[in-house]
């Protein structure tokens, strides 16, 4: 029994092993950023990565992956910078239809059992085109209580720090303590077994996708307060970062399983990664490449402490 | 035997927790159940036996609401109930434990109690869930280990085992009245099967009515008060406790046996001729090549036993060992979907893959690429469409717009119409009507007669009429050899079960 207990303590701790692998050095490299604007400044960008992570969790969770989450994100940030600035109630109706339409294409996945990769590339075009159509060219204001409450400073710690803990902390205990979200997370582990106990996977399908939508449009909204401008392409590589930042969290392609603490940890940790390079004076070149090792590094790690605690 | 249930008959009708009368169950042309009539009464526990495809399965779906019967009623407690579904069962206080076990695997064990009640809900669920399944696995197996926290992906076999049938047991507001065994003991080791039949038998005294399935007839010889046989869906006997030996469960289990035995003889005169080859194949399988496969040219060889007790293991591995001697093989896979067809390709480009590969291995492996002869692959596919008769779409239509059966033939025809010697089948003709079945049969003997040596795997009993020699697969080891003399239903059942004194 104390072996099962250690093993999955190992593994939870894993994310956060590799954080403080990459923390560590930048504070030895450049000591300045151990401050409360340092740390403002190196994690800036990482709410809204850690709210599109999330909601790639959702979709993982439920064995499916999300191929059109970055063009999402940069679609409601799109939508915030134009139609919420001038008319802020079909701009809230806009946004609200997309989570319904994210929510419908979830409940039609598992409805009609087509692969996700596909339909969620197919949106991919389709956010992105919505996007171009909203805003031809970079533009756009940010709404003032937006960027407002993304400058607001917050007392003894930074604020991408406490707002990073606490969206950790609400979506922990959403879907990992709470009854409904051990039943969403039931839905990945063993669907043949759910349906059988009586359970819908149309709906848990749906509501985990529209759970997603609301993190997309939660990440739009951030990254649209932090740049105060939007444009049709600003978070394309938040398709791949989230996916890599559940992965890196702990949680696995196939099975439901996922951690929602680790994969926050995880996307703190690759946003921090390109800081630490830039730090190393890797050139941009170089840098997309680093992020690839610090996975395949982080990766085989958790393969080889896997391996070693396999049941004989 | 000091249960009430089973000695007052007269006072057990009033007991009746669920009533099933004429329930028929098809799908597409298979009758899964067909006219099943039982009573199942508090606190009694039915034995069920029967073999692969008996209809055990189809009728715990169809008391856990998972499949709605086409004929027949249900009724519970005495009432008759139309929309009997999942929820329904639950209320009505059925239970299951599956063969393949429905834990999910990403969830800990209070949690996955959780999803087998809806009520458990609001603050300290988890500690309610945690208790709930704790103390039922104290109450069936002391000294388990477990303490209700771990991922069930950490556990070992036995102790999954251990949770999904402990968890059966677990209430909350609906009382548990009726739970369905089905091989629950399949992962356990004596003890703590032993324990398990113990705790059946207390819960009987306690009115939980309790269905075991299981293929170790020794099993239900000990708690069962009456055993169900079945075969081909229908209701074959019931015994009472006193008439449930392990051989009369074998007895009722062979009925109604008609195997036409004059196939086998008329195909050996052709035979003889070409055994003057005398050559054959001889090959060791499973751990360390123990089990020995002897195979002589033109022979059919069977194999046979329970579904799952290593026989497809067996063949990949005569297949492995056959393709590194060199020797000129084609496998015929029984799961379609998965291993057998390309479901995107054309009738004639399944049917000619093998074909294609001619020769190859003496070839060896650096032959240079060279065009498909179009024209030789289509006469290929013509001959051996009337050979076979593939009916139903035309050649360079998509094999998914042949039926099922169709496609089988087509599956037959890729490994025939190949240069193979040695054709290994792996349960060819599941789910494939009476005709095509007639078929394949005759094939399989026109082509035995040729020279060609046939391994075959097949949950079909009556099957094995048609092979000089069965060999019959029990946890991944030959237990017995069968000639065709020998190979009665009675002797493969038999030699299937576990008849060991439990």
């Amino acid at each position: 029994m104390n072996r099962t207990l250690d093993r999955a303590r190992v593994r939870a701790l894993l994310p956060a092993l590799s954080l403080v692998a990459v923390l560590v050095p930048i504070f030895v490299l450049q000591p300045t950023t151990f401050s409360y604007f340092g740390i403002g400044l190196l994690l800036n960008l990482a709410v809204p990565l850690v709210l599109a992570t999330l909601a790639q969790l959702a979709i993982i969770t439920a064995n499916d992956l999300d191929l059109s989450i970055g063009p999402f994100v940069s679609l409601v940030a799109c939508i915030g910078a134009t139609l919420l600035v001038h008319r802020p109630l079909v701009g809230v109706a806009a946004l609200a239809g997309c989570v319904l339409l994210y929510a419908a294409v979830g409940a039609l996945v598992e409805y009609r059992q087509i692969p996700s990769i596909v339909v969620t590339l197919g949106l991919s075009f389709v956010w992105n085109g919505l996007a171009v159509l909203l805003l031809p060219s970079p533009g756009g204001t940010s709404p003032a209580w937006i960027a407002s409450a993304m400058g607001y400073q917050t007392p003894l710690v930074a604020a991408p720090i406490v707002w990073s803990t606490a969206i950790a902390l609400g979506a922990h205990l959403l879907l990992m303590r709470s009854s409904t979200g051990v039943r969403l997370r039931g839905s990945g582990g063993n669907p043949r077994a759910m349906r059988r106990f009586g359970w819908s996977l149309v709906r848990a399908k749906a509501t985990l996708y529209g759970v997603a939508a609301l993190f997309g449009v939660l990440s739009g909204l951030c990254l649209l307060g932090l740049t105060t401008s939007a444009d049709a392409n600003l978070a394309l590589r938040y398709t791949l970062l989230s996916i890599a930042a559940v992965i890196l969290g702990g949680g696995e392609f196939v099975g439901g399983r996922v951690s929602v603490i680790g994969a926050v940890l995880g996307a703190i940790t690759l946003t921090l990664a390109a800081s630490f390079l830039a730090f190393l004076n890797v050139s941009p070149d170089w840098q997309v490449g680093m992020q690839g090792a610090i996975l395949i590094v982080v990766l085989s790690l958790r393969v080889l402490l896997q391996r070693r605690g396999a049941p004989r | 035997m000091n249960d009430p249930a089973a000695s007052d008959e007269a006072g057990g009708e009033a007991d009746v927790l669920i009533g099933l009368a004429g329930i028929g169950k098809t799908f597409g042309r298979v009758t899964a159940l067909a006219d099943v009539s039982f009573d199942f009464r508090a606190g009694e526990c039915i034995g069920i036996a029967g073999h692969n495809g008996a209809g055990k399965s189809t009728l715990m779906a169809v008391l856990t609401g998972v499949f709605r019967p086409e004929h027949g009623t249900m009724t519970v407690a005495g009432r008759a109930v139309r929309d009997y579904d999942p929820n329904a069962a639950r209320t009505a206080g059925v239970r299951c434990v599956f063969q393949e076990l429905s834990l999910c695997a990403n969830l800990s064990v209070a949690e996955n109690v959780s999803i087998v009640h809806p009520e458990l809900r609001g603050r300290a669920w988890r500690r309610r869930a945690t208790q709930m399944i704790r103390e039922q696995l104290d109450a069936i197996f002391p000294g388990h280990g477990i303490g209700g926290h771990e991922l069930i992906a950490d556990l070992t076999l036995t102790q999954r085992q251990m949770v999904e049938i402990a968890r059966a047991f677990t209430t909350v507001s609906a009382p548990v009245r009726l739970v369905i065994l089905d091989e629950p003991t399949s992962s356990l080791d004596a003890h703590t099967s032993s324990q398990l039949l113990a705790f059946i038998e207390r819960a009987g005294r306690q009115r939980v009515a309790t269905i075991l399935i299981s293929h170790m007839l020794g099993e239900i010889e000990r708690v069962a008060h009456r055993v169900l046989v079945m075969r081909d869906g229908r209701v074959a006997a019931v015994l009472p406790r006193d008439a449930a030996t392990q051989d009369a469960i074998l007895r009722a289990m062979g009925q109604h046996v008609e195997v036409e035995r004059a196939p086998a003889a008329s195909a050996d005169a052709a035979r003889r001729e070409v055994e003057r080859e005398q050559a054959g194949y001889r090959f060791g399988v499973g751990a360390g090549g123990r089990v020995s496969i002897d195979a002589r040219r033109g022979e059919v060889i069977g194999f046979a036993g329970l579904a799952g007790q290593g026989q497809s293991d067996a063949l990949l591995a005569v297949y492995e060992a056959a393709s590194k001697r060199r020797e000129r093989v084609a496998f015929v896979a029984g799961d379609r979907p998965r291993d057998g067809i390309f479901p995107l390709w054309s009738i004639v480009q399944n049917l000619d893959i093998r074909w294609l590969l001619n020769g190859a291995h003496a070839r060896g492996p650096l032959r240079l690429p060279r065009p498909i002869d179009r024209r030789a692959s289509g006469a290929l596919a013509q001959t051996w469409r009337q050979r076979i008769g593939i009916r139903g779409a035309p050649l360079d239509a998509g094999i998914l717009s042949l039926s099922g059966g169709n496609q089988q033939k087509v599956l037959f025809a890729r490994a025939l119409a190949s240069d193979a010697q040695l054709i290994l089948m792996d349960d060819p003709t599941r789910g494939v009507d009476v005709g095509t079945k007639r078929d394949i049969y005759q094939l399989v003997r026109d082509e035995a007669a040729r020279g060609r040596t046939f391994i075959w795997y097949t949950t079909e009993n009556d099957e094995f009429a048609y092979c000089d020699r069965t060999y019959v697969f029990r946890a991944s080891r030959v237990t017995r050899m069968l000639h065709a003399h020998e190979c009665s239903e009675q002797a493969l059942l038999a030699a299937s079960f576990d008849k060991a004194a439990a």
